[in-house]
């Protein structure tokens, strides 16, 4: 069965302020829709909510539905700004529209492709799907960016992500160059890693364009 | 035959490299001049040459702009390879570090790519050596198929056989690599469509054509005329094949080949702990450590050896014992008793002489200042310390529109900043030069500057914080502004950070007296000039006319009108300015509020002369013009409202 999408952003938003924003419920307002509103009576119809005077409530029944549907959203974010590179106001928009198309196993096959990703890109918990507990359970490192290894890490450099080809050539001819050792020394105030016998400092911008294959 | 044609006919040698490989250092062992070397990416912008004799005969020396890689990416690298393709070199140079040589061997494998004649110097084999590497030299000859010599030039070790392997360079050895046979074949069907003369092979500019290069692009359309339409439609064919990864498999090729070639000449011994300089290495980049340790290099460097001992102990010796007592009685003694007349004496030896203002300035004050700052200047820059402190404080310039690599200009600025202006080329975005340039003239005070200034303030309680929360203030202030205010990209941080290493006597030597003799040659005659146009000035009347025009000014700030000759001189020269405020606070004309107002005023206010041609220069009339405008008005207003707010708080009075 498939939800409208009026009322996919419906439990979105209920989701977020009653799993987030620690409030025990959602005002109409909040929502953005009227006490008559098709997409509510939908979610009604499947006791997925209730409604009680001018607040709605996330029922048990409706829980499960409502994670999936912040979670697609928030893979949406990723895809559209990490890997089509639409940032800004445009990607927002576009990330509204995209996560409906996420349904029937395409979260999973997009989940996977950006390997498992934790965070939106502004910087709220993505909730884990099965296909995560599967590759924790597996013990899967994957691939991740510079940014999401420890200080004293190593890592083989998988690939870089940067867009301006002036700087991947930099990079390449400093010798981060995929198949190579990458020992992290620091993270803060830059990064600080080794290639070999040589040492470089990067700032977060460009160390979350390199990515590494744990080690 | 004439001179021109012997120098034209001379056989050049190109040094060429990454950046801080010792190339300088090799370059000055061989002709023995003076020229900068540097521990810092990207200093040596200027391209230096030189001769030398080798077994009689004479070479023309060129040390390069640092350079990664035969395909250009900044400006710097640009000029290198523009060397290399005109100058027609008997000898190519490639100088690199032995510890990095896996990463620095591909560019050796471009030039020799490129058929230009390479000798390889694998150089800072000490340091390789310390870490546990070893490399066999002789194998990688053979296997390169290129002369190669082992050497660590900081201890001249290797010159002779350097020396001895150009003398012995056979410009027809040639070697050959060669890379995955699909790409061979793609090279090959561009390589077969060129025709024309170039100084490049044509595998080289096939390579070079699919990686997009602009320059090479352009030269090969005037060469090739009727084929240019089918070199481009090839081109585009294979680029458009390649799409996904032809520049990054270009770069696993070439890692490869090297992988190869290092086979069995490097090995590497296991099981060292961190050495003492690693350890020390840590402690600079980790802020809870690497502030402490910044801070006892700006007391111990700036302010006790450059303040204390400089603007202190010597400054007194020259200027209070040597001229005030003995030189300058005699020389005004002789100016009385042998010049009749009346502007000759005021031009030469009166109250703003050429050698009463001028040079007694130039030798007794400013020297000594300038001098030891450039001193601790190299020490620290040989040491390596700088990208360290890039590193630690890239995060506090990143909001005022810069990034960490401007700590080198800026830091060089508190020495002096007409040369820091000119340093701001390093940079790499137009908006970071110009944000740099904007602080440099507004809130860095020069050495000289500095000096006066500290001398002056530290005998008035409490008014030296003053000064320097207020310069504080204003400098994130202005930069946090300029960082929203100037158009342009973001600044993106990345460089190497070299091994700290113990600093070199003799590169010490070398770097200051290149600055000072920098300094002495572009700054003594304007302080000349200086003291000839305030001597017109004095004798025509216009300083008094000026000084008075600028009363006004003085008075909304609350200050003396003698002040506004003060800062008449700081418009010739920053540090005449101080030292003007300085010959008032002695006269006891200003009370401590005033006196830090006009210290505040003065060290915001208009560069010198000199830092004003270079910003002229450097960034254009009118980015210049406005700047100049901008920060006289700031200055004045700042002055104007820490006047007030000292009157009304009562602070220092």
């Amino acid at each position: 069965m498939n939800l409208s999408e009026k009322a996919e952003d419906i439990l979105e938003a209920l989701w977020i302020a009653t799993e987030e924003e620690g409030d025990n419920s959602a005002h109409l307002s909040t929502l953005g829709v009227g006490p008559d509103d098709e997409a509510l009576r939908e979610l009604d119809r499947l006791a997925y909510i209730d409604i009680k005077g001018e607040r709605v409530y996330l029922r048990q029944e409706g829980w499960g539905e409502a994670r999936m549907t912040v979670r697609r959203h928030r893979l949406a974010e990723r895809l559209l700004m990490d890997v089509l590179d639409l940032k800004g106001t445009t990607g927002d928009e576009r990330a509204c529209e995209f996560e409906h198309l996420l349904r029937l196993g395409v979260d999973t096959k997009l989940c996977t492709l950006l390997n498992h990703p934790a965070t939106c890109p502004h910087g709220k918990p993505i909730p884990p799907g099965e296909c995560c507990e599967e590759a924790r359970r597996h013990g899967e490192t994957g691939v991740v960016a510079l940014t999401e290894l420890k200080a004293g890490g190593t890592g083989e450099i998988a690939y870089l992500s940067t867009t301006d080809p002036k700087k991947m050539q930099k990079l390449m001819s400093m010798g981060v160059l995929p198949g190579n050792t990458l020992q992290l020394s620091r993270t803060y105030p830059t990064f600080i890693f080794k290639v070999g016998h040589s040492e470089f400092a990067v700032d977060q911008e460009l160390a979350r364009e390199i990515f590494v294959r744990k080690g | 035959m004439s001179e021109t044609q012997l120098s034209h006919g001379q056989r050049k040698i190109i040094l060429v490299g990454n950046p801080n490989v010792g190339k300088s250092v090799l370059f000055n062992s061989l002709t023995g001049a003076y020229t900068t070397v540097s521990n810092y990416p990207g200093t040596s912008v200027e391209v230096s040459r030189g001769h030398c004799d080798i077994d009689g005969e004479r070479y023309e020396v060129l040390d390069t702009p640092g350079m990664y890689a035969l395909l250009p990416i900044t400006e710097e690298e640009r000029v290198a390879r523009t060397i290399l393709l005109e100058e027609d070199p008997r000898v190519v140079v490639h100088v690199l570090a032995a510890r990095n040589i896996e990463r620095m061997l591909p560019m050796t494998l471009q030039l020799i790519e490129a058929g230009l004649p390479v000798l390889l110097v694998v150089n800072i084999l000490d340091e390789a050596e310390s870490v546990g590497m070893s490399i066999d030299i002789p194998l990688l000859q053979e296997k390169l198929g290129i002369p190669v010599v082992g050497a660590a030039l900081g201890r001249r070790r290797g010159l002779a056989e350097i020396r001895a392997a150009i003398a012995a360079f056979d410009p027809l050895l040639r070697a050959r690599f060669a890379y995955a046979a699909d790409l061979e074949r793609d090279i090959a069907r561009v390589a077969m469509l060129l025709h024309g003369d170039y100084r490049l092979d044509r595998r080289a500019l096939a390579l070079l054509l699919l990686q997009k290069d602009e320059e090479i692009h352009q030269r090969v359309l005037t060469v090739e005329e009727e084929r240019r339409e089918a070199i481009d439609n090839v081109v585009k064919d294979i680029v458009f094949e390649r799409r996904v990864d032809l520049h990054l498999r270009i770069s696993l090729e070439r890692k490869r080949v090297c992988k190869g070639l290092l086979d069995g000449v490097v090995s590497q011994r296991q099981g060292q702990g961190p050495t003492l300089g690693e350890r020390l290495s840590n402690w600079t980049m980790n802020p809870w450590t690497g502030v402490p340790l910044l801070l006892a290099v700006l007391y111990f460097g700036l302010y006790q050896f450059v303040g204390g001992f400089g603007a202190g102990t010597i400054v007194d010796l020259f200027e209070g014992r040597l001229f005030e007592e003995i030189i300058n009685p005699w020389v005004v003694d002789l100016g009385a008793r042998y010049l009749p007349w009346n502007w000759l004496y005021e031009l030469l030896v009166g109250e703003y002489g050429i050698f009463t203002l001028g040079v007694r300035y130039a030798v007794a004050i400013v020297l000594p200042i300038v001098g030891t700052f450039f001193i601790a200047f190299s020490v620290i820059e040989d040491t390596g310390y700088f990208p360290r402190l890039a590193m630690l404080v890239d995060r506090l310039f990143k909001r005022i529109g810069l990034n960490g690599r401007a700590v080198i200009p800026l830091v060089l600025g508190f020495g002096c900043d007409t040369m820091a202006t000119i340093v701001t080329r390093t940079l790499e975005t137009v908006r970071e030069r110009i944000i740099a340039t904007i602080l440099l003239a507004l809130a860095i005070p020069c050495s000289a500057q500095l000096g006066v200034i500290l001398g002056l303030l530290s005998e008035v309680p409490g008014s030296l914080l003053v000064w320097s929360l207020t310069l504080a203030v204003i400098f994130l202030f202005i930069g946090f502004l300029s960082a929203r205010m100037v158009p342009g990209e973001q600044p993106m941080f990345y460089m190497e950070i070299p091994p700290l290493r113990m600093p070199q006597p003799r590169n010490v030597l070398v770097k200051t007296l290149t600055r000072m003799q920098w300094y002495f040659l572009e700054i003594f005659p304007l302080f000349i000039l200086a003291s000839v146009m305030l001597w017109a000035g004095k004798m025509t009347g216009a300083l008094d006319w000026l000084v008075k025009a600028m009363s006004p000014a003085m008075l909304a700030l609350g200050l003396p009108t003698e002040v506004s000759a003060a800062f008449i001189f700081g418009f010739f020269r920053r540090d005449f300015g101080a030292a003007g405020l300085y010959d008032l606070q002695s006269a006891g004309l200003l009370n401590p509020v005033q006196l830090t107002v006009a210290a505040v005023t003065l060290t915001l206010f208009v560069p010198c002369v000199a830092q004003f041609l270079v910003m002229f220069k450097e960034r254009g009339g009118k980015v210049a013009a406005g700047i100049f405008v901008f920060v006289t008005l700031l200055a004045f207003s700042v002055g104007w409202g820490l006047n007030r707010l000292l009157l009304f708080t009562g602070v220092l009075s």
